[in-house]
This record gives structure tokens, C-alpha cells and sequence, in this order.
């Protein structure tokens, strides 16, 4: 115990002992806070120089246009770029529509029952679920159980299982957003809850919604390990799309393995699209015009060349679907563990590629969080 | 014709939206029973050949050799070193310049790197892998004599770059939502700013920080491709972070870069790795959940 009036007098104007060292201490802790943000941020300049530095000098035209070869000089990533949007674009058509319709109704129709908070509860530890388990799901549901093999459409559901909690959490903040007011504004007026939501609510949570589906997209595109998983590191030197140009192959009836035919006496009339050839079951060749009509037995291939007409209808889901593929990370990751170093330079130039579409869509979803922040004022 | 206002239209629009809206949502409940089916079912099967005990005690993980041994130990050991590294570097300098952001920058500053920072984090991490390989590994090896060209240390220092944006962001927020009341009396008394961060601002925000690392150290457990590109896939006991190593991501990635046989012992391992895996990040995900409870104060 202190005697209170024993304790000296102390001119409390002054200036409190110790106050420059606290200043010191104070000033200097900046400095400290500035050397940590620069590392975090000279993270990104080294990543981008280290990838600029091996592998720029090989992003040229031919390098978007070649397929992969087993010379790095040759190897390009047509096939890899076209699987991941074909992939991208499956991913967004599952995710999309499912993530929206969950987390609008989460925030807008859920009651408060034990069946939504198991949802919720599902939601965010799949938020937490690491993506590699994501790929022993597609292996051993998708490819074992469905038989939906190694395509694109099991790589496409899988993706979009990954990015689902990012969607519907952005769909959920962004509904939650919205004041109340609109929506008793709309239902004053007679509107049913589903007319005010599709009416009223999205049109202003878009934006939101938006943001969270770039950014889902990003982490997609980028996204190696469920996929090699599923893929594994194919050689894929094919594209699951026909080009104008490109050779096309018709089989004519149905054949075995060996292509040779299940009724090797069946004839059917075929229309022929194109010039080219036919090559029949005995391996003689036949010339044929486009425009008639010939009988061919089963068994016979219809050679020709693609025309605009052949690629754009090569389109349509139900031909890439079941296709195998390869994409942009798997092929980088397939260079990137080649002892040789040219490979790891096209290597690091499908990184660049990679990095380039993902920093583009990322940085386009900030731009465009920070400007609704600012913009809306309810 | 006169509209009768006061009887109710029948529209089934409603009903079918409502069920469609209910389908969306409840997916996310069959996808969660999706994996644990496959991954627990699959790994029911690893476990009736190799016994369950073998799995925990054993010291090797050899599947892929003639005499192949089950334990998880060399995997569990090589995950945790390299999330250890990660944490090593995420927490000091995540938590630094989640301070500085939300104590010192002024507000232009903070808007204009945190969402720079926030780049970092949608960087793909086949990219940080091949950052990983080859500019930190040749850097530490000139620091570090004799560093093998695969090591935990390079993938975990990478996987800690990778996480600062979750922990700076995350500890960021939660020292922001700490009300300006409390700052304020902390300045009437004569603190610093320096010591009304870390006794006033950092206490109050301790729930929301906890959450941030251990959400940080979830994704390090969860990472495959750093490990897999720069750790060197080798599965032994790790006591240092120079070692080779593999984790169990990067095993279950090792076995799928292979041919899988399906139903085959190596095929069930890679999920019986898969269910040790899961099983970690759940805990995790749970534990971050009840400490943001305990800690959280009421304002």
C-alpha cells in the first residue's frame, strides 16, 4: 500500500518520462508496417520479373497456335487454351445458375429451421474443403460411379462444385445489401416475393453477384490439383473443337474397337458435305463429290476437309462434352517438371499467359467492388 | 372489364422458383455428403487391408514400393513442417501490415494496397510452384550450403507469401469493426498509436485475428502444387525444414500423376490420405469457429 500523500508531487503539466523514447517507438513501427507491405507486394514483381525474365521471349504467335510437342522449341499451348475455356465455360454454365438460385435462397426464402442451418453449415466448410479433395470426389463419384470419364464435363461439374461457396457468398452479401425498403416498396404494390426479388433485388445485387463470380472464375482457371486428379498429365495434342481446314473423319455404321464393322454386310446412302474420299473397309480409296448421294457399307471412312460450316457446328456442347483435354496450369505444371530448361521456359510463358488472365480478372473484380462501394449510398 | 383486386391470382411460377431456389441450395448439403461417402467408403476399403494401427504408428509410407508400408506419419510430418514455415512468415508480416493498414496508413493508402494484396492471393499456385523451384530455392541455396534443390523450406516460405493477403485482409477487418470509441479513450490517456494497437485495438480484435491465421493455416494444410513442384514428393520423417518431403496433398497428387488402376490397395490410399486430410481441415474450420466464440467481446 502506497501512502497517497506520501508519493511525491509531480508537475503534471510536463511532459510524462520516457514520451520521446514512445515517440521513437511509435515513428518507428512505419517503417516496420512499410517493410512488410513491400515484401508482400515485392512478391508480386519478383513472381512476374522471374516469369517475364525465362520465359517472355517465347511468347510469340506460334506459341498460342502449336500444339504441344516433345520439342520445347516447337511446343505451343493451343490445346491447353482452348480446354480451359471449353472447361470455363461448362464451369460458369453449372456454377452460375446454381450458385444465384442458393444464395438468393438462403438470404430471401430460407426459414429459420434446422434444414438451413444444415445448408449453411455445408456451405461454409465446403468453403474450407481443400480443392485436391475436390478431385478425389470427381474420381471416385463422377468417373467410378456416373462413368462420366475423364472430360470435360467431369472436369467442368468438379470445378464448379470448388467454386460454388465463393458464388453463392457473393450472391449472399450482395442480396443482403440491398435495403428492405425495396422490397416492401414492391410487395406494397402487389408484387409477389418472387416478381420482387427477380424484379427489384437482383438488379441491384448484380453488380455484387458479379464480382463473386469473377473471382470464381479466377480461382478456376488456375485451379491444378483436382484436375490432375482426373486429367492426369495426358499428352493431348488434339482440339475437342474442329478448326476450318482440319481433316474430318466419318465412320460410317457402328464398329468395334478394331474398326472393323458389327454388320460387315449392312450398305447405307450417305449425303456427302464435302469432296474428299472414302476409304473403304478393304483399304481401296473412292473419290466422292460433294452434294450426291452414294450407297457405302458400314465399315467405310468419309475423308474431307473441315469447312467454316463443320467448325462452327463442332460447337455445340454435345461434340467437346466427352472429349479428354488438357488445360493452361496442367500444361505448365507437365513443363514445369521436365528436367530440360527449355522447357521450363515455355513453361514459365504459359505461367505469364496464366498469371496474366487471372491478375485481369481479379483486378477487374476489385475495380469493380471499389467502385460500388463508393457509388451506392442507400 | 372490371378486375376483381381482391381475389388472388393463382401464379405456379411461385412455387416451382421456390422449390428450384430450395434445390440450388440444398446441393451444397449433397455435395458435402458426396465427399464424405467417397472419401470414408474408398478409405473403408484401404482400412480392411491395412489395419488401422499400422496407419498411425508405422514410420514409412511406401505404397508404391513391392514392400509397401502404411503409415501416415512421414506425410502428417511433412504437412505440418511446411505449414509451420508458411505460418513462420504469414503471421509476423501478415499481422505487421494489417496493423499498419488499419492503424497507421492513411485511408487512400489502405484503399489503394489492400486490394494489391489481394492480387497475391488469386495468383494460380502452379504459378507459385514454379516460383518456388526457381528464384527462393536458388536464393536459399546460396544462403543455406548444401540446401537439396526440393525442400519444404522454399514451398513453405512460398506458401507463406501466398497467405499474407488472407491474414492481412481478414485481421485487417476485424481490427477495423474494433469501435473508434475505444481508440479514442486509449488516445485521451496518452497512449501512442503504437500502444493503442497493440493493448487496445489487437486484444479487442484477437477473435477475428485467431480466425484469420487458422483460416490461413487451413489453406497451407490444404496446398498441393507448391509442395508438389518444389518439396520434392520424397515421403520421410521431416525434422527440418531443408529436408525433401511430401505431404499428404502432394502424395495424393504423386499417385494420380501416375496410372491409377482403379480398386487397387494405391488407389484407396490416396483416399485414406484424403480422409487424414479432411479430417485436419475440419478441425481446423471448427476450432477457428468455437475460439471467434469464446474470444469474441461484445461491444
Amino acid at each position: 500500500m502506497t501512502d497517497i500523500a506520501a508519493a511525491p508531487l509531480r508537475d503534471i503539466t510536463a511532459h510524462p518520462p520516457g514520451l520521446a523514447m514512445r515517440r521513437f517507438k511509435d515513428a518507428s513501427f512505419i517503417v516496420w508496417g512499410v517493410v512488410a507491405t513491400v515484401i508482400g507486394l515485392g512478391t508480386l514483381v519478383a513472381l512476374v520479373s522471374e516469369l517475364v525474365g525465362d520465359g517472355g521471349h517465347r511468347l510469340t504467335l506460334a506459341f498460342f497456335t502449336s500444339f504441344p510437342s516433345s520439342d520445347p522449341a516447337e511446343a505451343g499451348i493451343l490445346s491447353a487454351w482452348v480446354g480451359s475455356i471449353l472447361v470455363i465455360i461448362t464451369t460458369a454454365c453449372i456454377a452460375i445458375p446454381i450458385g444465384v438460385l442458393a444464395g438468393i435462397y438462403l438470404e430471401e426464402y430460407a426459414p429459420k429451421n434446422i434444414i438451413t442451418s444444415a445448408i449453411e453449415i455445408a456451405v461454409n466448410n465446403l468453403a474450407g474443403v481443400p480443392s485436391i479433395i475436390f478431385g478425389l470426389l470427381a474420381v471416385g463419384l463422377f468417373v467410378q460411379v456416373f462413368g462420366l470419364g475423364q472430360t470435360i464435363l467431369t472436369a467442368g461439374i468438379t470445378l464448379s462444385l470448388l467454386i460454388l461457396p465463393v458464388v453463392i457468398v457473393a450472391t449472399r452479401e450482395a442480396v443482403r445489401s440491398v435495403p428492405l425498403e425495396i422490397r416492401h416498396a414492391a410487395l406494397a404494390v402487389g408484387a409477389t416475393k418472387w416478381q420482387a426479388t427477380q424484379h427489384h433485388v437482383l438488379p441491384y445485387a448484380l453488380p455484387g453477384v458479379v464480382t463473386g463470380v469473377i473471382i470464381g472464375i479466377s480461382r478456376a482457371i488456375g485451379e491444378t490439383a483436382p484436375l490432375i486428379l482426373i486429367g492426369g498429365l495426358t499428352f493431348v495434342a488434339f482440339l475437342p473443337i474442329t478448326r476450318p481446314g482440319d481433316p474430318t473423319f466419318q465412320v460410317i455404321g457402328a464398329v468395334d474397337e478394331y474398326g472393323a464393322p458389327l454388320s460387315p454386310d449392312a450398305v447405307e446412302s450417305v449425303r456427302i458435305d464435302h469432296d474428299g474420299v472414302v476409304v473403304m473397309p478393304d483399304f481401296t480409296e473412292m473419290p466422292v463429290e460433294a452434294g450426291q448421294t452414294y450407297e457405302l457399307p458400314h465399315g467405310a471412312t468419309v475423308q474431307s476437309v473441315a469447312s467454316v460450316g463443320d467448325a462452327v457446328e463442332s460447337w455445340s456442347p454435345t461434340n467437346w462434352l466427352d472429349s479428354e483435354f488438357t488445360v493452361l496450369p496442367i500444361q505448365m505444371f507437365n513443363w514445369t517438371s521436365r528436367p530440360q530448361a527449355e522447357f521450363l521456359e515455355i513453361a514459365a510463358a504459359a505461367g505469364l499467359v496464366l498469371l496474366a488472365i487471372t491478375l485481369l480478372l481479379n483486378g477487374s473484380a476489385i475495380w469493380l467492388r471499389y467502385r460500388l462501394r463508393k457509388r451506392i449510398k442507400w | 372489364m372490371d378486375r376483381d383486386f381482391t381475389k388472388k391470382r393463382a401464379r405456379p411460377i411461385e412455387g416451382v422458383m421456390e422449390g428450384l431456389l430450395f434445390a440450388a441450395a440444398a446441393l451444397a448439403v449433397a455435395i458435402v455428403a458426396g465427399i464424405l461417402y467417397v472419401v470414408i467408403s474408398e478409405a473403408a476399403k484401404f482400412f480392411a487391408q491395412v489395419s488401422f494401427l499400422e496407419f498411425v504408428t508405422e514410420t514409412r509410407w511406401t505404397p508404391l514400393f513391392d514392400d509397401a508400408h502404411y503409415g501416415i506419419a512421414p506425410l502428417l510430418t511433412g504437412t505440418f513442417m511446411s505449414t509451420l514455415v508458411a505460418l513462420a512468415v504469414a503471421v509476423p508480416l501478415g499481422l505487421l501490415v494489417a496493423i499498419y493498414l488499419s492503424e497507421f496508413a492513411s485511408s487512400r493508402m489502405r484503399e489503394t494496397i489492400k486490394p494489391t494484396l489481394e492480387l497475391l492471393a488469386g495468383v494460380p499456385t502452379v504459378v507459385y510452384g514454379y516460383f518456388a523451384l526457381l528464384f527462393v530455392t536458388p536464393i536459399l541455396q546460396r544462403m543455406i550450403p548444401g540446401l537439396p534443390g526440393f525442400n519444404l523450406l522454399s514451398a513453405g516460405i512460398v506458401m507463406g507469401l501466398m497467405i499474407i493477403p488472407y491474414i492481412a485482409s481478414l485481421s485487417e477487418d476485424a481490427m477495423r469493426a474494433v469501435p473508434s470509441s475505444l481508440r479514442e479513450g486509449s488516445f485521451a490517456m496518452g497512449a501512442t498509436r503504437l500502444e493503442t494497437a497493440f493493448r487496445v485495438v489487437f486484444p479487442a480484435a484477437i477473435s477475428g485475428i485467431i480466425g484469420a491465421i487458422i483460416l490461413g493455416m487451413s489453406r497451407a494444410v490444404g496446398e498441393t502444387m507448391i509442395v508438389v513442384i518444389a518439396g520434392g514428393q520424397l515421403p520421410q520423417i521431416v525434422t527440418t525444414p531443408t529436408q525433401q518431403g511430401a505431404t499428404v496433398t502432394a502424395f495424393i497428387a504423386q499417385v494420380a500423376l501416375g496410372d491409377i488402376a482403379f480398386g487397387t490397395l494405391e488407389y484407396q490410399s490416396i483416399f485414406a490420405a484424403g480422409l487424414a486430410l479432411l479430417v485436419l481441415t475440419l478441425l481446423f474450420n471448427f476450432a477457428a469457429f468455437g475460439l471467434q466464440r469464446r474470444f469474441r467481446e461484445v461491444y
